[in-house]
């Protein structure tokens, strides 16, 4: 159980900030993105055998 | 249970300024590894040559797997939430990737007993603890839109699948160029082994950025012009926390057991049975006017519906709010179950149209069940509660293809099936959501004596004073 004091730990007042760049938020997307797309690319050339594609 | 030092939650806080758009891909580089659970079937029947088995030996696998799952979520749950996201995924990445290394060794090696205990023992509790790792995360990085969030996430597991099968497919005729992937060429059982070494590898890489990436905000954190007393108006939602030990023992808890039981037993009576269930339903004379190709489309658009579902039931609920939500799952899960059984059969795009939305609602009713939990017992140890409502899929998964296979069984054989013969199924299915959807209708907020005592809103309990050793 936590007690008051340790849920005051790590306060982000306390700390010095930050700076996310965009370029590592495009790259994490890109690295998750880029296989899904390719997933999504097969499912629905897969799925257009339904509709006789 | 100690965890090290470069794990551990206080050395993962994140500064003023970090961007919460960094924490959904690190969650999706783990679910999406670990959906490919869902991809067994691409060289299920290679490994039945291989080990000159049984399709039920080999599917105890994926049966042992599913098994692990849901009981490391609710053994470990309390243990992600107190050790916080990194030590979760490295953790599941651990386990995960040891199960594809153990598995290709008992391939290679040709001693089924491996691959259960790689695969189905090691492999399950690295999906037990990926599957809850980044849930509890989300929704504190995301307090304003946390259907959104976990949506995102279990998504990813559904895109697992989508990715894992043709990669698999496409590895495989690397490894055995006399398979190409075509029914009735089958992979060599050391291509399979090579897949799961490549698999493991792959994996490793991916789910270790997830877990190196993910941070937890400050408790005092906030996003921009979020007001949490704006949550707090909508119905259901609570400010308090309960522990998940206490959770357990309250009725919400246990209708909500209910409410996720009933809809995942509905939704996997169709998935367990898409291929052969579209060709059944337009049989006539022995004959049905559907082809395999288009039975393995059909199974295609499924799994798109059950990752869109996801991500779009799952971000409608932070609007409509969470008990209508699951109305909607249920409520029109029966009418569309009844359409099914009755016209299903006069026209494919009435069957596949019915079945692509119930099938949404199969993977909707698992990506909102977390921000569920989050309304009714707080964010305190959400991770662990949805943990333990996991085993109501555990429990699911055995109940659903009971129930479907048990009906088909005594109707006739594979093959003859008919539309007529789904029916009995499909109606003890428009039961089950009855049943889920008076469960919903039950919930009430929890009662207070169930709530922790203020300031309980970070599991911080291992977490010096003096650490400051944040990113």
């Amino acid at each position: 159980m936590s007690s008051p004091a340790s849920s005051r730990n790590h306060s982000s007042q306390d700390q010095q900030p930050t700076h996310t760049s965009m370029g590592l938020i495009a790259f994490a997307w890109a690295l998750v993105g880029v296989p899904l797309a390719y997933g999504l690319y097969n499912a629905v050339k897969a799925a257009s055998a339904l509709f006789g594609g | 249970m100690a965890v090290p030092s470069f794990l551990a939650r206080e050395r993962i806080v994140a500064r003023p300024g970090f961007n919460r758009w960094l924490i959904p891909p690190a969650a999706l580089a783990v679910h999406l590894c670990i959906g490919q659970a869902y991809a067994t079937s691409v060289y299920k029947t290679a490994l039945v040559e291989h080990f000159d088995s049984s399709l039920t030996a080999i599917g105890i696998i994926f049966s042992i797997a599913i098994v692990m799952l849901g009981l490391s979520a609710a053994v470990f749950g309390t243990w992600v939430d107190k050790n916080g996201p990194r030590a979760a995924m490295f953790t599941s990445a651990v386990f995960w990737v040891s199960g594809f290394l153990v598995g290709s060794l008992g391939i290679y090696t040709e001693q089924l007993w491996l691959l259960y205990l790689g695969y189905g023992f090691l492999g399950g509790i690295g999906l037990g603890i990926g599957y809850i790792s980044p849930v509890s995360t989300l929704i504190k990085w995301f307090p304003d839109r946390p259907g959104l969030a976990t949506g995102m996430a279990i998504m990813g597991f559904g895109g697992g699948a989508l990715i894992a099968s043709p990669l698999s497919r496409q590895l495989m005729n690397i490894y055995d160029p006399g398979y190409d992937g075509t029914a009735g060429t089958v992979p060599s059982g050391n291509a399979v082994a090579l897949l799961f070494l490549t698999l493991g590898l792959v994996y490793l890489v991916f789910m270790m950025f997830g877990a190196f990436l993910v941070r937890v905000p400050a408790p005092d954190w906030r996003p921009d012009g979020f007001d949490p007393a704006s949550v707090k108006k909508k119905a259901l939602v609570t400010m308090e926390n309960v522990s998940a030990n206490n959770a357990i023992k309250t009725p919400q808890f246990w209708l909500l057991w209910t409410v996720l039981f009933c809809n995942v037993t509905a939704g996997i009576g169709i998935l367990e049975q898409a291929a052969p269930m579209i060709q059944d339903f337009f049989r006539e004379n022995g004959t049905s006017a559907v082809a395999a190709a288009t039975a393995a489309g059909f199974v295609g658009l499924l799994s798109l519906f059950n990752m869109g579902g996801r991500f779009v039931w799952s971000s409608t609920s932070d609007y409509i709010g969470r008990k209508p939500i699951y109305m909607v799952y249920l409520g029109v899960g029966i009418v569309l179950y009844i359409v099914l059984a009755t016209l299903g059969s006069t026209a494919t795009w009435i069957f596949v149209v019915t079945a692509a939305i119930i099938i949404s609602f199969y993977g909707g009713g698992f990506a909102t069940v977390p921000a569920y939990l989050r309304d009714l017992f707080g964010t305190y140890q959400v991770g662990a509660i949805h943990g333990r409502l996991l085993t109501a899929w555990a429990a699911a998964g055995i109940a659903g293809p009971l129930i479907i296979n048990g009906v088909l069984d005594a109707r006739g054989t594979p093959g003859e099936l008919v539309a007529g013969d789904y029916r009995p199924a499909l109606f003890i299915m428009v039961a089950l959501l009855g049943v889920g959807f008076v469960a919903n209708l039950l919930i009430k907020p929890v009662a207070e004596k169930w709530w922790e005592p203020r300031a309980t809103d970070v599991p911080t309990d291992a977490a010096p004073a003096e650490r400051s050793t944040v990113r």
